[in-house]
């Protein structure tokens, strides 16, 4: 029982970190502001909550579990927040999206500026 | 007044859950300070629909599971367009409308945007909502409005 729960919060730890570096990688390879908050997305939801998951395999059931769950239901609650007023920030600082505007436009063609 | 009570039972469970202390002189003194807290907030007036929404407590039951799932659903999808080799984005820009009767309901839906990847909330105003996706079929998704029904059956209008 106990090998399994190791097992299982060590899936999760290592899911959450490979998630962490593909948010890292996303913040690098994506064209502009907007499009690495969704990046950034990934880091404050499934990246967080799967390592917060493994950890509270490892807490079992003591007060520590309690203050994992608050910390994610706290990041939960002030990611989304923080999130929308850098968008906001950024809108009104006067930082136009970049926008697609025609089919089958990616890296190689990119997307034209509005 | 039911909130104001209920607010300092919140408290006291938080407070007793996060300090780890059961002797009694400090389990007294952490209920007079949970009751003084609710009664100021009570007083403030900030204990209200919008600061401690107990309205939402069972709904939000469903609610949150099936939000969770939207959330781990979505990050796959980002996670898969930012691994590719071709990036393959197309970024969008869209308006939605949202049906909730208050804003808590503007602010929920609002949130709930914005924790899925690939939707970010840009601008709330009334009763619309400005979206930034990733990809054109992810604002696709988010048209069809399932999302803001959703919003509004927990709210208990829908």
């Amino acid at each position: 029982m106990d090998l399994a729960l190791d097992v299982l919060s060590w899936f999760c730890l290592v899911a959450g970190v490979l998630f962490g570096i593909t948010a890292g990688i996303g913040l690098l390879r994506l064209p502009d502001l907007f499009t690495r908050m969704h990046a950034a997305g990934i880091g404050d939801t499934l990246a967080a909550a799967l390592i917060l998951l493994g950890l509270m395999l490892q807490a079992g059931l003591t007060l520590n579990l309690v203050k994992l769950v608050l910390i994610m239901v706290f990041i939960l609650l002030t990611s989304p927040t923080s999130t929308h007023a850098l968008a906001k920030a950024a809108l009104h600082g006067g930082v136009k999206p970049l926008l697609d505007l025609g089919p089958g436009t990616g890296r190689d063609d990119p997307p034209s500026k509005t | 007044m039911v909130r104001a009570v209920s607010l300092s039972v919140v408290l006291y469970v938080l407070w007793l859950l996060l300090s780890g202390h059961y002797e009694p002189l400090l389990l007294v003194l952490g209920a007079v300070s949970c009751v003084f807290v609710a009664w100021i907030a009570y007083r403030m007036d900030v204990a209200d629909r919008e600061g401690h929404p107990i309205h939402l407590t069972w709904r939000s039951l469903v609610y949150w599971p099936w939000l969770f799932w939207e959330i781990v659903k979505a990050n796959l999808e980002v996670a898969r367009l930012i691994l590719a080799p071709r990036l393959a984005i197309s970024p969008t820009v869209i308006k939605v409308k949202a049906s909730q009767p208050d804003e808590l309901g503007h602010v929920i839906y609002a949130n709930s945007i914005t924790l899925t990847p690939g939707t970010v909330s840009i601008d709330v105003r009334d009763a619309t909502i400005e979206v930034h996706a990733i990809t054109r079929e992810m604002a696709e998704g988010l048209q069809t409005g399932e999302m803001d029904r959703r919003v509004t059956r927990m709210e208990g209008a829908g």
